[in-house]
């Protein structure tokens, strides 16, 4: 049996509430949305919280609004994003990503905010606490080397979420909310390439909202290599964005690419603005993301294909942008059709 | 429990929820999953207990009517909620659909996964009584079965799916 260590356990009515009792408490607390990452990473002794704040009662966390784009709260669960009204057709990148999240009973609970918070991954640390004890701890908790790269300085554990690279390539915004103020940023701006400080949000703050721009003119896509067909976590993703002109001439793109780094890796696309998605323009951008991609032995799969593939995975996301079918592909690779 | 009552440490909670249907009070250390709470406090062992850390499927369970994993789920995050287990789908000797369709399907071997199957399914079919065997496999696609190879678990879904709609032969 694994159990849950002992904690104390809060539940605010209101932001502004959740906000004091993080200021109040400081390092020792956290917050608990789903819980599908922090409940497991409780259970094998890589996150000990003295205090779970829940969010569970926080309504202003469940909001949908729309207006010059779109507001989603973070406290929605992957299950109700899927549900919100236009969502495929408006942001079909972001409904692809969180459709592939997980597992159906696991979106059920799993939240937005959540996700975009998701702990790095790790082959050495995503062990329980014997096994970790029993190779000697690595720095991302409780020892001081990393196994993945014994002479590395920090820790190189995988950034793992789905819908980031999604939003990213978007251009989503997140408002972070802490009893002294609030602050508004890129999505991009909240992830920093380190395996252990993956966030640059502070303690204090909660996660409120994820802001997206108007879609217009916009189409986006999301392709994941993962191990099984049914469930598991990406060993690559690529998200791609771009504002296309009636003739298919690109005016603004974006590629991220998901679980080859400690953070989302953005892809400079400026060489196909003003040109059209032809095979050759998306093979050199795919080439350029293949060699920008430094995937590391530690997850799923030889590192060396991973890397790889990447080119493909960004062709398919491209000709997916410019309007090829690429259904028998989707079904191949995603078992899905989002 | 009020909202921001601070837990005592080493301390037991009281909780009410509805388990099948039932309103039910229950005390408990408060690190306790779901799962935890129902085999261990409330004696319903139906629900089994596998990887505990969200991997295979088969402690879910059904709160207020959607399947969810009682080993991820803090059972203090339920208090209110309506908890249905497999306990709860036979009525007297009368087996649910369900429950029938697996066992003459061969929808259940080992029979650990089979609980968490089932749950799962039984929502499903309360919102899709139609489903395709690919929308089976896609809504069962977070339990896993070492035993039967899934072909007979899919079958077994749909015929219940059949049956519920008053069409089996
Ligand atoms: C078997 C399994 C498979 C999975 N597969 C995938 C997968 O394929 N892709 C994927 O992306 N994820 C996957 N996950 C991880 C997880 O289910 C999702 O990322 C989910 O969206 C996390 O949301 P949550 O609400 O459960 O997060 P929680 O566990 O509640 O929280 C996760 C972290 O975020 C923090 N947090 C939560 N909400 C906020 C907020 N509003 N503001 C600030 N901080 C916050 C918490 O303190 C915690 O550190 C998987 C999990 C399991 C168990
Ligand atoms: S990358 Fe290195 S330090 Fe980080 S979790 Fe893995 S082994 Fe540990
Ligand atoms: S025991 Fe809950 S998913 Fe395995
Ligand atoms: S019947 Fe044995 S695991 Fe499914």
């Amino acid at each position: 049996m694994m159990r849950l260590p002992w904690f104390d356990y809060r539940a605010p009515r209101s932001v502004e509430e959740a906000a004091k009792i993080l200021a109040w408490e400081g390092d020792g607390a956290m917050l608990i949305a789903g819980g599908t990452d922090l409940l497991p990473n409780m259970k094998r002794r890589h996150q000990m919280p003295q205090t779970l704040v829940s969010l569970r009662q926080l309504e202003a966390l469940k909001k949908v609004a729309n207006g010059s784009g779109l507001r989603l709260g973070a406290g929605l669960t992957l299950s109700e994003l899927l549900a919100v009204r236009g969502l495929r057709e408006r942001y079909r990148g972001l409904a692809q990503a969180a459709a592939q999240v997980a597992t159906p009973q696991l979106r059920n609970m799993g939240t937005l905010g959540g996700n975009l918070c998701l702990d790095t991954r790790c082959t050495y640390y995503n062990q329980n606490y014997e096994w970790r004890k029993a190779i000697d701890f690595c720095m991302k908790k409780d020892g001081a080397v990393c196994w993945v790269a014994t002479a590395s300085k920090r820790c190189l554990a995988v950034s793992s979420t789905d819908t980031v690279p999604a939003l990213i390539a978007l251009g989503a915004r997140v408002k972070l909310v802490a009893a002294a103020g609030e602050r508004e940023i890129a999505l991009a701006e909240l992830y920093q390439n380190d395996g252990i400080e993956y966030l640059k949000r502070k303690p204090d703050e909660i996660l409120t909202e994820v802001l997206l721009p108007k879609a217009d003119g916009w189409t986006s896509s999301y392709w994941k290599l993962r191990r099984r067909g049914s469930f598991d976590f990406p060993l690559l993703g690529v998200a791609a964005a771009a504002k296309l002109a009636a003739d298919g001439t690109v005016a603004a793109a974006r590629l991220v690419l998901g679980a080859v780094s400690s953070h989302p890796l953005v892809i400079k696309c400026d060489a196909l603005i003003g040109r059209k998605l032809t095979d050759d323009a998306i093979a050199a951008i795919g080439e350029a993301a293949e060699s920008r991609a430094k995937p590391m032995d530690n997850t799923d799969m030889d590192l060396r294909w991973r890397k790889h593939v990447v080119a493909d995975f960004a062709g398919y996301a491209l000709r997916e942008l410019r309007g090829d079918d690429m259904s028998a592909m989707r079904l191949r690779i995603a078992k899905q059709m989002v | 429990m009020s909202g921001t009552a601070r837990i005592e440490r080493r301390r037991n909670v009281q909780l009410r929820l509805s388990v099948n249907g039932e309103d039910t009070e229950v005390s408990f250390a408060p690190y306790k999953t779901l799962l935890e709470l129902l085999r261990e406090d409330l004696g319903l062992t139906g629900t089994k207990h596998g990887c505990e850390l969200g991997e295979c499927g088969a402690c879910a369970v059904l709160i207020d009517g959607e399947p969810q994993l009682s080993c991820l789920k803090l059972a203090i995050e339920c208090e209110g909620r309506a908890v249905e287990t497999i306990e709860g789908l036979a009525r007297g000797n009368a087996l649910h659909p369900l429950q029938a369709a697996f066992a003459d399907h061969g929808g259940s071997q080992c029979g650990y996964c089979t609980p968490g199957v089932i749950m799962t399914a039984k929502a499903l079919l309360e919102r899709e009584p139609n489903p395709s065997r690919d929308r089976i496999r896609e809504a069962t696609a977070g339990n896993l079965c070492r035993c039967t190879g899934y072909q007979q678990i899919v079958d077994a879904i749909e015929h219940a799916a059949s049956e519920l709609r008053g069409e089996a032969k």
